[in-house]
């Protein structure tokens, strides 16, 4: 009996093209997406009280602070925009015979997207 | 020389190798040359022993599927001068068995296929004196893309998914359920529910959407399985509050 | 034709957990970089004070917002990061679900209960 050649996937498949490993980083922004959810019930914990809630404030001020908040923006812009662009994938509109342009859909998110970013500025820090 | 080609191709033959090897062909450079047109000359002037699939030459049979430096193609669309002067890897279509060089086995895409009922399940009973269906062309658009799908399985090579769980039903079969499911005609969608959201159905999908980037014919897998996800997410919370009513 | 049953047998969670990921997936892709600005920049830049700070977290609408960011970036991770440990070839890990969707549970009855005592 012929025996079949097997070719299992090896667990690094995802090093081996460029599409690939942008796809595992957008996979890995979920992370990105825990820490500060973890960052959010800390101050949420701490605005309990004045004193533990400066701890809290000091560590916002602090360079480990800053700089973890770099890595998180990087991560989080990146899922944003991954996210705008599948939108028109899930969100098919048809004008009559003619598919809406799936540019236009991941525009109009893109527009929503910086309005809120700007309205919540506004609403936080005015 | 530059007015040669190389190609490296992958050689199985289960009766007298233990393991898989490369074996290096020269062929004169021509630069209209597909892969395909390589590999048959190949076989009919250096070494009859090679074995691959193959049928239309055009790209609309789907048989020639093999990895080419890596990446899926047909190969009969894959022109050698793109690759000129580099030498040409040329391997099976991988997550399949090899059954012999370059031939796969492809039972589990065939079993894959029909399980999804790619058939128009109509309403209700239609007896021949009412005619025939009729669509408009919008009704026909809704669809259109998802049935251009020739089976070439280079959707199944490029998905990682598939490649680490072949019960995975695939990209393939998923974008056909969904041809089926916005055709006007059909009326399968709860039929379709059991194959297309078990666990190995959409849910095992992380739309890595390497399936559409390879597809030959621009069907969008990815974008049909998304689809699919949002669809059957929103049946279900429609059945949550009207349980026996909303689509079946 | 007679309806072949939605989600049998252990994918009866799947339309749930998916909805959740993708409306956690949407909340944060919309929020999270402004936030990020807000704790991240806005305030080791000094624009804005503890007190401003502290008010507007102990601010109920706030409080309520927070606890719901929390309940939707957890489950939107929950999900993504269970399917992403799967691709990379950890399955068994990947298929203790308890342990991703309980820990998003967790956080969000974590975040509540401070949200509830402020």
């Amino acid at each position: 009996m012929s025996q079949e050649l097997t070719r299992p996937l090896p667990r690094t498949w995802w090093l081996k093209k460029a599409s690939y490993f942008l796809f595992m980083i957008r996979e890995l922004t979920s992370l990105a997406v825990f820490a500060y959810a973890l960052l959010l019930i800390l101050a949420l914990w701490t605005a309990g009280a004045d004193a533990s809630f400066s701890t809290f404030y000091t560590f916002l001020n602090s360079p480990v602070s800053v700089w973890l908040h770099v890595v998180v923006l990087a991560l989080a812009l990146f899922h944003t925009g991954t996210w705008i662009a599948l939108t028109p994938k899930v969100m098919v509109l048809w004008r009559d015979d003619e598919r809406v342009e799936p540019d236009l859909i991941a525009g109009v998110t893109a527009i929503l997207f910086l309005m809120v970013t700007g309205g919540v500025l506004w609403l936080t820090l005015a | 020389m530059s007015d040669q080609t190389v190609l490296e191709v992958h050689r199985y033959l289960p009766d007298e190798d233990a393991e898989p090897r490369f074996q290096s062909y020269e062929v004169t450079y021509k630069e209209k040359w597909v892969v395909l047109d390589a590999m048959n000359h190949i076989k009919a002037e250096i070494d009859p022993t090679l074995s691959f699939r193959w049928s239309c030459r055009m790209g609309i049979c789907g048989s020639c599927g093999m990895m080419v430096n890596g990446e899926p193609k047909l190969t009969c669309e894959t022109f050698i001068r793109d690759y000129h002067p580099d030498t040409i890897k040329v391997e099976p279509l991988t997550h399949f068995p090899v059954v012999r060089d370059l031939v796969i086995n492809m039972e589990d895409f065939m079993e894959k296929l029909p399980s999804v009922s790619p058939w128009l399940i109509p309403a209700e009973d239609e007896p021949l004196e009412d005619g025939e269906h009729q669509q408009t062309p919008a009704q026909v658009a809704q669809y259109q893309r998802f049935s251009m799908c020739i089976n070439c399985m280079l959707c199944y090579s490029a998905c990682p998914v598939y490649g680490l769980d072949s019960t995975f039903t695939g990209p393939a079969a998923l974008a056909l359920a969904q041809r089926y499911n916005l055709d006007s005609r059909d009326d399968g969608h709860g039929h379709r529910a059991g194959v297309v959201t078990a666990h190995e159905g959409i849910w095992e999908c992380t739309y890595v959407g390497e399936c559409t980037q390879v597809c030959p014919k621009g069907v969008d897998p990815a974008g049909a399985i998304q689809m699919l996800k949002l669809s059957y997410a929103l049946d279900w919370a429609k059945s949550l509050v009207m349980p026996r009513g909303g689509r079946t | 034709m007679a309806d072949a049953g939605m989600n049998r047998g252990s994918d009866r969670s799947a339309p749930l957990l998916w909805l959740l990921f993708a409306g956690g997936g949407t909340v944060s892709a919309m929020l999270l970089p402004v936030m990020v600005l807000v704790t991240g920049v806005a305030v080791p830049a000094g624009w804005m004070s503890e007190s401003d700070l502290i008010s507007l977290i102990r601010n109920p609408l706030t409080r309520l917002v927070l606890v719901g960011l929390v309940f939707f970036f957890l489950f939107h991770w929950a999900h993504r990061f269970r399917y992403a440990l799967v691709d990379l070839g950890f399955s068994r890990l990947g298929r203790q679900a308890w342990l991703f969707y309980g820990t998003a549970m967790v956080g969000t009855a974590l975040a509540g209960l401070a949200a509830v005592r402020l």
